[in-house]
């Protein structure tokens, strides 16, 4: 006998809030919030779990993840989350940072909340600028880039040089995770899902801490449609800052 | 009754927070009050605490914020270089309406200035220090007993407004030794639940802790909530001690540690039959109005002595108006005033009768 009562395939995770985004058309921000949300599902962690909101286009996050939540000042989220991962250690911490938040004004905050082995998650958002703000020069523009504050484009010996932070990070004893994943086709958001997953079990494994870049599109900063964006992203971002996993992968 | 402990006062003020239950601390070191940390360092995992050095001030103050976001008692000190830094995050954590502990052992500035005692970050604790329309109510001890009975009020008062308290001390609090009894201890267990606070949404709607509100009317809203708890903590959390005032003509104004030098002046100077007292303010906000109300009457005239170039004299000016002259004696700096040097000064008034 066959089982016919129907089994959904796919839905809403529960972790989501059913409130419309505010993100700009072709932004990749919806989908890695749909894939944490994905993941605190399935490790059934949502009663456990506090975000940390940052300063940038993700600042609302609280609103679309449905779980406890601090925002932020400007770089703080992991200072933040090491005062609440200290006081509550049977909490999911995690942060959610855009590349000008972490990368640039929370450069000490997030070197040091890895070293430490902080027991908490990451997520970093790298669209190569300050989204919010209106699209200025971020340590991650790459060379060559047009922005709002680079209008010849990104030149060395003026802008200095994109930062890999990832790659940076992976030098640290501390981090029990890092890799680099990108969304833009479903492989990639396959990988993506499971490097964020793997990145909040080393926290409650209790290894260490969890970081996870994830290479996103601005098409209304960059100027392009949400297809060009992605073609964009494939072909100039990946080059710069390839995918992978850094620390604690497949042994 | 506790028994006496001869204590130095970073050490006395550290031991103080733990027996108000706070169990977290971080921060980062400056001197001159670093044996606050390594007293930390030390007791704190012994009574279940977490002891955090941050990178910077900038980290160990949004660290005081998680910390207490999740619910806890937790504090920082520092001294005034430090405290700048951690302005943002006090601004922060005032919007995010968290109850905190920061402790500023006020050394010379401005810049890197020197470790000597001062009392320069009047301006900067009494007028919220960072960006918005906040206070802090902030207690200034003049003795080290004084630096630990303030302890325990200074999270009470957290608790009780949801808003960060300061203590504002100086490097002779700080490093001076004395005996100290401590009259309290609460066991962390048995302060009341805080509903607010995050850590997981287990059994309850869940929490959401900012200061970010993208709507103006919701912000102003929102400000007039703090403001109201401003207003309450004026009216209730005022302190002030008032020395030889029954009929004092010349009255002194200080706070902290020259308070205490000014009394040993006042007392020499009634040796020589002139009718001198002291205000001393506890709390520098609110700042204290009745004993200005009480003393006008018989005051001839008024006299303000800082370690500074002149900040609380402004709040007396406020309370007094142009009713009495008011005098000012200043040391920026970090330098001390003796009893002679203040009597001296009490001397001079007295002549200008």
């Amino acid at each position: 006998m066959s089982d016919l009562t129907y089994k959904p395939l796919y839905q809403r995770p529960k972790a989501l809030t059913m409130v419309p985004t505010h993100y700009c058309p072709g932004c990749h921000h919806g989908i890695v919030h749909r894939l944490l949300a994905e993941v605190i599902d399935e490790l059934g962690i949502q009663e456990k779990t506090v975000i940390m909101a940052p300063v940038g286009c993700s600042v609302l996050i609280y609103n679309y993840l449905d779980t406890d939540s601090v925002e932020c000042a400007h770089g703080r989220a992991p200072a933040v989350a090491t005062g609440i991962k200290r006081a509550r250690p049977d909490s999911i911490v995690i942060t959610y940072q855009g590349d000008g938040d972490l990368a640039a004004i929370g450069t000490a905050e997030i070197v040091h909340a890895a070293t430490r082995g902080e027991r908490i998650t990451t997520i970093f958002i790298n669209n190569t600028n300050f989204g919010m703000t209106g699209g200025q020069m971020a340590p991650t523009t790459l060379i060559g880039q047009k922005t709002e504050t680079t209008p010849y484009g990104r030149i060395p010996e003026r802008n200095g040089y994109p930062i890999r932070v990832s790659e940076m990070l992976a030098t640290l004893t501390g981090p029990a995770y890092v890799a680099r994943v990108a969304v833009y086709n479903p492989a990639n958001v396959a990988k993506a899902r499971n490097a964020i997953k793997r990145a909040i079990q080393v926290q409650i494994e209790g290894k260490g801490f969890g970081f996870v870049e994830v290479l996103s599109t601005c098409p209304t900063n960059w100027g392009l449609t949400p297809v060009e964006a992605v073609k964009w992203l494939q072909e100039n971002m990946i080059p710069v800052y390839p995918l992978g996993e850094f620390v604690g992968g497949k042994e | 009754m506790a028994e006496r402990i001869l204590m130095k006062g970073a050490e006395a003020c550290a031991e103080g927070a733990i027996k108000a239950g706070c169990r977290f601390f971080f921060g980062y070191p400056i001197t001159p009050q670093n044996e606050v940390a390594g007293y930390m360092s030390r007791r704190l995992p012994e009574v279940g605490g977490v002891y955090l050095q941050g990178e910077s001030e900038v980290a160990s103050i949004n660290m005081v914020l998680g910390a207490a976001a999740a619910g806890t008692r937790a504090m920082t000190s520092s001294s005034s270089p430090g405290i700048s830094l951690m302005q943002e995050g006090i601004s922060y954590i005032v919007g995010c309406e968290v109850p905190a502990v920061i402790v500023n052992f006020v050394r010379g500035g401005p810049g890197l200035g020197g470790i000597g005692p001062a009392q320069s970050d009047y301006f900067q604790a009494t007028r919220g220090g960072g960006h918005g329309d906040y206070n802090l109510v902030v207690l200034a001890p003049s003795t080290v007993q004084e630096l630990v009975d303030l302890m325990k009020e200074a999270f009470d008062i957290a608790d009780r407004y949801r808003n960060p308290v300061m203590v504002l001390a100086d490097g002779i609090i700080a490093q001076m030794m004395e005996a100290v009894e401590f009259k309290y201890g609460v066991d962390p267990a048995t302060l009341p639940a805080k509903t607010w606070a995050v850590g997981g949404a287990s059994g309850r709607p869940r929490n959401i802790i900012k200061s970010l509100d993208l709507v103006p009317e919701n912000l102003e809203k929102h400000n007039w909530k703090l403001q109201e708890k401003f207003s309450l903590a004026r009216k209730n959390e005022v302190r002030w001690e008032e020395f030889m005032m029954e009929d004092a003509e010349i009255v002194l104004v200080c706070f902290g540690t020259v308070a205490r030098i000014a009394k040993k002046s006042i007392e020499e100077a009634r040796k020589k039959g002139i009718k001198a007292g002291l205000i001393r303010p506890i709390t520098l906000w609110p700042f204290p109005e009745e004993p200005f109300r009480k003393a006008i009457s018989r005051a001839r005239r008024f006299l303000v002595v800082e370690m500074n170039a002149g900040q609380m004299i402004e709040d007396v000016r406020l309370q007094v108006c142009r009713a009495r002259p008011i005098d000012f004696k200043g040391k920026p700096g970090g330098t001390v005033f003796t009893p002679s040097e203040i009597l001296e000064l009490i001397l001079k008034l007295e002549e200008s009768k």
